[in-house]
């Protein structure tokens, strides 16, 4: 089966750090990836560079099909492609409704009512369905979490990229936004999730990799990395997040 | 932080959330204007002989201040926010020549400016129409007031620039890179996205600009823009009446830049975050 992310000997650099090293990864359509390792590993970095929010210096990634090169592919991969962020980034100046139907509007060109059925849809989906007329600030932070996804699925992406998204949460409200994820990664879609959350790695991710120093250390299947890990690296990183 | 602390079903709309709690108080700065409009008038109808003559004489002046001010601040917010999207642009010669400009205008002082568009700007069109042969450029006269307006909003536009720069600055990185992972496009998301919120960050200083603006138009008058301080001059020069000339001209600033206050103050209540 053709990968729908296809990343191939990918460089990059941040002035003399070199925070990807060759890294070489294929996902799979509907397959959910977790992806760990200390801070500056280059796991975040990573991710960005799949829909291009960080450029590489070296190699190529293909994303359904279409190469990252120019700006036009650019902005077509990033409507297929929709990122949840750590610090949630909701449009402080626009109701939780707002936050998702601009895109919708402007980028999918839809009209008003299919984009607030979508909205509104999406938001019972991400249990808030209350929340619509609420700005984003007025909402606790894994509500805030939830509204970022449903305003990421709103464009109907076809792979879904997480960049810690529960590191920002207080520990009790982790659980609500992994709930989502985890029904998200149930109904078949595409994801790519940094994060420590070795719950949700096991409930629902396909394949779990550690990275560490730019470079992918060790991937298998959630259960046989935490339990069995090859690397000394893995047990390390593991022993200490355990 | 949770939801349950906010009681209220709907949200406050943001527009117009100013009109709640402390803020419904009138303004006790209003006072400030009411005491300085309050003096015109006093001297106005006490001693119609001078400051009533002095009021119709500077009338026309006033007009042509507030003409001059509101037209070339429209301009320069229209300019500034160009220049200052080109000062954070990627393009390396957009930036050079946007910075070159900023910096090149704020060196020179205003009043300079002003005469350089007023005198040598159209000496140098003249110059070149000579050299071409073409008539229409040789003999290129601008009005004066055109010229001021240029000359204004050419030299505030590089301050407003900066004023801008700032303010989108401010807007967190990741505002950006959220709207650009939905699929805007880089003039989208800083129509949607960044510049609403940077508007709201640069309000007191644009503001502060508009009053500095209003004020600095007397300059105009040295280039025989019939401005209000021009008016004053040219009443005192017929009338040799000096102290209440200038009084009256005081007054009437005052009570515009007091008023300009109060409107951007208004504006800034208007527009705060719902939290």
């Amino acid at each position: 089966m053709e990968p729908i992310i296809h990343i191939e000997n990918v460089h990059k650099w941040f002035g003399t750090v070199h925070a990807l090293q060759a890294v070489n990864l294929d996902i799979l359509k509907g397959e959910v990836v977790a992806i760990m390792g200390p801070s500056g590993s280059g796991k975040s970095t990573l991710l960005r560079c799949i829909n291009r929010l960080e450029e590489f210096d070296e190699g190529k990634i293909i994303v359904d099909g279409i190469t990252l090169d120019s700006t036009k592919n650019i902005n077509a991969v990033r409507t297929e492609v929709g990122m949840v962020f750590q610090s949630f980034n909701l449009f402080p100046h626009l109701s939780v409704m707002d936050n998702i139907l601009l895109a919708q509007k402007v980028v999918r060109k839809r009209g008003q009512i299919e984009s607030e059925n979508k909205a509104r849809f999406l938001l019972e989906k991400v249990g808030i369905p209350d929340k619509a007329n609420y700005y984003p600030l007025q909402l606790s932070g894994g509500q805030q979490q939830r509204v970022a996804i449903a305003r990421a699925l709103a464009m109907d992406p076809k792979i879904m990229l997480f960049d810690e998204p529960t590191s920002a949460l207080d520990p009790e409200m982790i659980q609500e936004v992994l709930d989502v994820m985890t029904d998200l990664a149930h109904e078949g879609m595409t994801m790519v999730v940094v994060s420590h959350e070795m719950g949700f790695a096991r409930a629902a991710a396909d394949r779990a990799i550690l990275m560490d120093a730019g470079q992918i250390i060790e991937e298998a299947p959630p259960e046989v990395l935490f339990t069995n890990p090859k690397q000394e690296r893995t047990k390390s990183f593991l022993s200490k997040i355990l | 932080m949770s939801s349950s602390s906010y009681p209220a079903p709907t949200p406050k709309p943001l527009v117009g959330s100013g009109k709640t709690e402390k803020t419904s108080r009138i303004d006790p700065w209003w006072g400030l204007v009411a005491v300085v409009v309050a003096l015109i008038l006093i001297l106005n109808f006490a001693s119609p002989d001078p400051y009533n003559r002095i009021l119709v004489f500077l009338q026309e002046g006033i007009w042509v201040t507030v003409k001059i001010t509101l037209i070339s601040f429209l301009l320069v917010l229209v300019l500034g926010l160009a220049v200052g999207l080109a000062r954070l642009s990627k393009n390396t010669i957009l930036r050079g020549i946007a910075t070159v400009y900023v910096e090149v205008i704020r060196g020179i002082p205003m009043m300079v400016q002003i005469i350089f568009w007023y005198f040598a700007s159209p000496a140098i069109v003249q110059e070149i129409g000579t050299s071409l042969n073409n008539a229409s450029l040789a003999n290129f006269r601008p009005d004066g007031t055109t010229m001021a307006i240029f000359g204004l909003t050419f030299g505030y536009a590089a301050y407003m620039s900066e004023v801008y720069r700032a303010g989108i600055q401010s807007i967190s990185r990741g505002q950006m890179e959220a709207a650009r992972s939905l699929g805007m496009t880089y003039f989208q998301a800083m129509r949607y996205i960044i510049l609403p919120q940077a508007v709201r960050v640069i309000l007191p200083p644009v503001g502060n600009e508009f009053i500095t603006l209003l004020k600095d138009t007397a300059l105009v008058s040295a280039v025989a823009v019939p401005d209000m301080t021009r008016r004053g001059r040219e009443f005192q020069a017929s009338t040799f009446i000096i102290i209440e000339t200038w009084v009256m001209v005081a007054l009437v600033y005052l009570v515009m830049t007091l008023l300009a206050t109060r409107l951007v103050s208004w504006v800034e209540k208007r527009s705060k975050f719902e939290r």
